[in-house]
């Protein structure tokens, strides 16, 4: 989060920045034109603290609390859901751990058991495989590192295609987590590079992925890691790493002292600008490195960067920050005290693997019986392509996805999205519009040859399972019902009859997907 | 055929920027970025005007501070208003205001020169004459509410498009400027407020650079008619009104569950809404021009002040486009017409309202045209133009001389030598109409000329 404004921001931008440029073709209503493509060449934004950010709020309780005891207190297994798995729970599954069902899916992970169908999230084999039609822009295959809104469409492609699903999302969440914004990088290249960090070790051992992200040329570049001068040692990663990273603001896990410190110790990252490359040969150079000693945390050392991963995920107050940060990914409310415990001791006794917590959380009773979770505005497009198989086409998935909220690359800071303001009648009037793109083309036509003897009950069958049988409380069903029993006028005849019937297919399929009960899984 | 490759490749360059937002790096090399690119932008719908509104800026506030921020100004005393409209293209300034009698003029401009017969009559000028479709700004002269620039420009003017208007829009000959000039008004302590989005408003669906903020909040509106539900293949009425039925009904069941609620009730409200805004603002009782972008804006924009929104400045962009590079003739009139007839008739507006006394409008285009003709019965872009400043408190006064035709009127690169600099009107609206220091707001400022463009009693 940046105390400056945005506009001193690009004010600070514009001073430094210098651009590199290429001359692309592409398509403008059918011509091909050439385009000069520029990139800053140098985008070091001057970052300052704010106030906590809009982390979620199970993660940063707000008074200070006594330092917890060096190693977790004795605690049992995380509680394992022991109720049926069935096709519902697969479904919800689905959502939590990817980016919903395509048709039929629910019900062959269903098939597996509890335990067979976390482990073919969680443990996927080989490669990931795209399944399903090509993503495309107008006809044209995607560019996402030099074209509007091709970046969002491109990764929104990997998540309704992917067949692993689960490592999507973790690149999701930790997206997310670590806050990475590819316009205070301006190098596509690197920011797609630092994403397959997650695709890579998002499950792995965390102590191994914070090591990763604090080397990233785009994180060095984005919390100015690259210029961070030893003399004058810019703090900025030094803060994030602990605050919004691994330990958390306001609850003692730190000083503005150890930020300093943490500061120094970061120093040594180099990197050179090239003319037509960009930031380039990003290395360690011992020479620039503050070589005296360092205080954190109560240690003293000649710490450096590697040892500040260590001393962060060391910190006593790092293991219960990762737990309840991880599970505010996948369960809505708060872990009770034992549950807390329990992911703590097995998050340490794993050597910080994220695999081992991750696949806790989706065993446990919460996630299966406790309250559904908001869809953000990018699971929600992803599923809806999914349920209906339909290809990443047009630009209008990102412009609607962003007006709801989430634009993929571009969190509104390093703290991530603010996930509270994803349901309100802005962002609803999106999602509708969203749906409204997915379904033109594919919605029935008033052509006078609808079926004349449907019925409401079987209009609305067909509607649900249109979407692949969705998740539809009582209530809800009920008020598609009166729909489906108004929609047709009775006095209608002949063609009005047949076409209002198609018409009322269209309006139910559209009413369903934006139904508040789809809003959440 | 009135446009230039030129030209029409900035416009693309500029919207491509303003649609990506903060930095998306597609700016040309060398041209200057527009005033306000890096400002973040989040969508909210602001229920009393009907309208969505994309808030630019004030990057720690939520959404619902903005909604209180509107309420609170709202409470509050209403003060005078600045409105920006661009004519894009670069206006010809002498075929709005032509120098008939100028030999030079007569001489220099072959097939879009305009003759005595035909023009209409400047209200107290001897040597300029309006343009025939100019009647509605030339009633609005005639009334004494138009200050009059005919050589409107700046020393060493841009030629380009591009970096001529952002000079313009950041009130500066700074082309690394990322304020805008109104909205460098807005952010000086006691004007603007950090959480009234609407102080600076921009119409047309994106922020205008003028009004880019360093500090406090401002927002661009799309249409207040947008707030709709539609379906495809969804459009016999007995079918809409069961599906809107359904829409109203599904957020109102009643639910434990926080979660849904949340959903639910964020449903209730949109279908509320949705009801609520068939027609927020009225209609107006003076009757605009038909089709004609502009005059919906600018009906719109009194009809929110009508409704005491607090707005403190505005822009907006004006009909059609002025790089008449060739054929000048055919859409220099027509353009200039649904121009001056909407701005007749937001003037009447705003005075049948009673709210004329709280606004000026100042009217501008990024440069004038070269005297000299090219061969494709067009004009290329030159540098001192027509500027107008419109309002019931307007001085009148015709501000600096339109220059001769000669020698001492056009310089070494055959273009129109400026008699009035814009950062002096801006000096001058900033102190005599908005009561503020044009010092902390022009850069410059006490270099620059001052001029009586309203009335300061």
């Amino acid at each position: 989060m940046s105390l400056i404004t945005t506009a001193e921001t690009a004010a600070t931008r514009k001073k430094r920045s210098k651009k590199k440029c290429r001359t692309v073709k592409r398509r403008v209503n059918g011509r091909v034109v050439r385009k000069r493509i520029c990139t800053k060449k140098r985008k070091v934004v001057v970052r300052k603290k704010g106030p906590s950010p809009a982390s979620p709020p199970v993660t940063t309780p707000l008074t200070p609390q006594p330092a917890p005891p060096t190693n977790p207190p004795a605690a049992g297994d995380p509680l394992v859901y022991s109720g049926a798995f069935g096709v519902r729970e697969a479904e919800r599954l689905l959502w939590r751990a990817g980016f919903g069902p395509k048709a039929g899916q629910a019900a062959a992970l269903a098939g597996l058991g509890l335990e067979g169908a976390i482990s073919s999230l969680t443990r996927p084999a080989g490669a990931a495989n795209l399944i399903g039609p090509e993503p495309s822009d107008d006809g044209d295959p995607l560019e996402p590192e030099d074209r509007y809104a091709h970046d969002h469409m491109w990764w929104l492609d990997r998540m309704a295609r992917s067949d692993q699903q689960l490592i999507e999302r973790i690149a999701l969440i930790f997206h997310d987590w670590f806050g990475l914004r590819r316009d205070d990088v301006g190098q596509m290249d690197l920011v797609m590079a630092h994403m397959d960090l997650y695709r890579k070790h998002g499950l792995g051992s965390f102590r191994d992925l914070l090591m990763e992200v604090t080397k990233d040329p785009a994180m060095l570049l984005f919390l100015n890691g690259a210029n961070s001068d030893k003399n004058r040692p810019n703090e900025n990663y030094g803060r994030e790493v602990q605050e919004l990273y691994s330990l958390g603001a306001d609850r003692g896990a730190y000083t503005e002292t150890d930020i300093r410190e943490a500061a120094r110790a970061l120093t040594g990252w180099r990197a050179d600008y090239v003319d037509q490359v960009g930031w380039t040969n990003f290395r360690y150079d011992p020479g620039q490195h503050d070589n005296r000693n360092k205080t954190i945390f109560g240690h003293t050392g000649n710490y450096d960067w590697r040892d500040i991963v260590d001393l962060c995920i060391r910190n006593p107050y790092h293991r219960s920050f990762f737990v309840l940060k991880m599970w505010s990914y996948f369960v809505p409310v708060p872990p009770d005290a034992a549950t807390q415990a329990s992911l703590e001791k097995l998050y340490v006794d794993s050597d910080w693997s994220i695999r081992a917590v991750v696949e806790a959380i989706l065993r446990h009773p919460a996630l299966h019986s406790g309250p559904p979770m908001v869809k953000s505005p990018v699971l929600f497009s992803a599923g809806v392509l999914r349920a209906l198989d339909k290809p990443v086409d047009s630009t209008s998935l990102m412009y609607w996805s962003e007006n709801a909220g989430q634009r993929l690359f571009n969190p509104p800071n390093v703290a991530g999205w603010n996930d509270r303001a994803w349901l309100d009648t802005s962002t609803l009037f999106n999602r509708w519009r969203l749906v409204y793109d997915a379904l033109d083309g594919l919605h029935e036509e008033s052509n006078g040859s609808y079926d004349l003897t449907e019925t409401p009950q079987e209009a609305l069958t067909k509607a649900l399972a249109f979407w692949g049988g969705p998740a539809v409380r009582p209530e809800t069903n009920a008020i598609l019902m009166t729909v489906a029993a108004t929609a047709v006028n009775p006095l209608s005849t002949s063609n009005t009859a047949r076409n209002q019937r198609a018409q009322r297919q269209n309006a139910l399929r559209h009413l369903i997907a934006s139904s508040p009960d789809l809003q959440t899984c | 055929m009135s446009c230039c490759h030129d030209f029409s490749r900035s416009q693309l360059l500029r919207s491509s920027v303003a649609q990506a937002g903060d930095g998306l790096p597609a700016i040309e090399f060398g041209m200057p970025t527009p005033a306000g690119t890096g400002m973040t932008r989040r969508a909210m719908l602001l229920g009393s005007a009907g309208m969505f509104l994309t808030v630019y800026g004030a990057d720690k506030m939520g959404i619902d501070a903005f909604e209180t921020g509107v309420a609170e100004a709202f409470a509050g005393p209403q003060g005078a208003v600045v409105v920006s409209i661009f004519l894009a293209g670069g206006i010809d300034g002498m075929s709005v205001l032509a120098p008939v009698y100028d030999t030079n003029y007569q001489s220099l401009r072959t097939s879009t020169r305009l003759d005595e017969a035909g023009t209409l009559a400047m209200n107290g000028s001897s040597d300029l004459r309006w343009h025939p479709q100019a009647q509605g700004l030339k009633d609005l002269h005639d009334a004494g509410k138009v200050t009059v620039f005919p050589a409107i420009s700046y020393d060493q003017p841009n030629q380009s498009h591009f970096t001529s208007r952002h000079f313009y829009e950041v009130g500066a000959l700074d082309p690394v400027a990322s304020t805008g000039w109104m909205g460098r008004w807005l952010d000086l302590p006691g004007v603007g407020q950090e959480n009234n989005p609407i102080q600076g408003l921009s119409l047309g669906g994106q922020l205008s650079p003028a009004l880019a903020t360093a500090r406090v909040a401002v927002a661009a509106a799309t249409s207040p008619s947008g707030y709709d539900f539609p379906s495809p293949g969804v459009y016999d009425n007995y079918v809409e009104a069961a599906m809107n039925g359904g829409f109203d009904q599904l957020g109102n069941p009643a639910t434990d569950d926080p979660i849904l609620r949340q959903a639910r009730q964020a449903q209730r409200n949109a279908a509320q809404l949705r009801s609520q805004l068939a027609t927020p603002l009225g209609s107006s009782p003076i009757t605009y021009p038909a089709n004609n972008g502009l005059a919906n804006d600018l009906r719109s924009l009194v009809l929110l002040l009508k409704a005491g929104l607090p707005i403190r400045a505005c822009a907006i962009e004006g009909n059609g486009g002025f790089d008449t590079h060739s054929a000048q003739n055919g859409s220099f009139g027509p353009n200039l017409q649904s121009n001056c007839l909407a701005l007749k008739a937001y003037q009447e507006h705003l005075e049948a309202e009673g709210i004329a006394d709280r606004v000026i409008t100042f009217v501008w285009s990024e440069f004038g045209r070269r005297p000299e003709e090219n061969d494709s019965n067009g004009t290329d872009h030159g540098a001192a133009g027509v500027g107008f400043l419109i309002g019931s408190k307007a001085t009148g006064n015709t501000i600096g001389e339109f220059p001769t035709l000669d020698a001492t009127g056009i310089d070494q690169n055959g273009n129109v030598r400026l008699t009035s600099d814009f950062r002096g009107v801006y000096c001058s609206v900033i102190e005599d109409w908005l009561n503020a220091d044009a010092a902390m707001v022009i850069p410059g400022a006490d270099q620059l000329p001052r001029y009586a463009v309203v009335q300061t009693t």
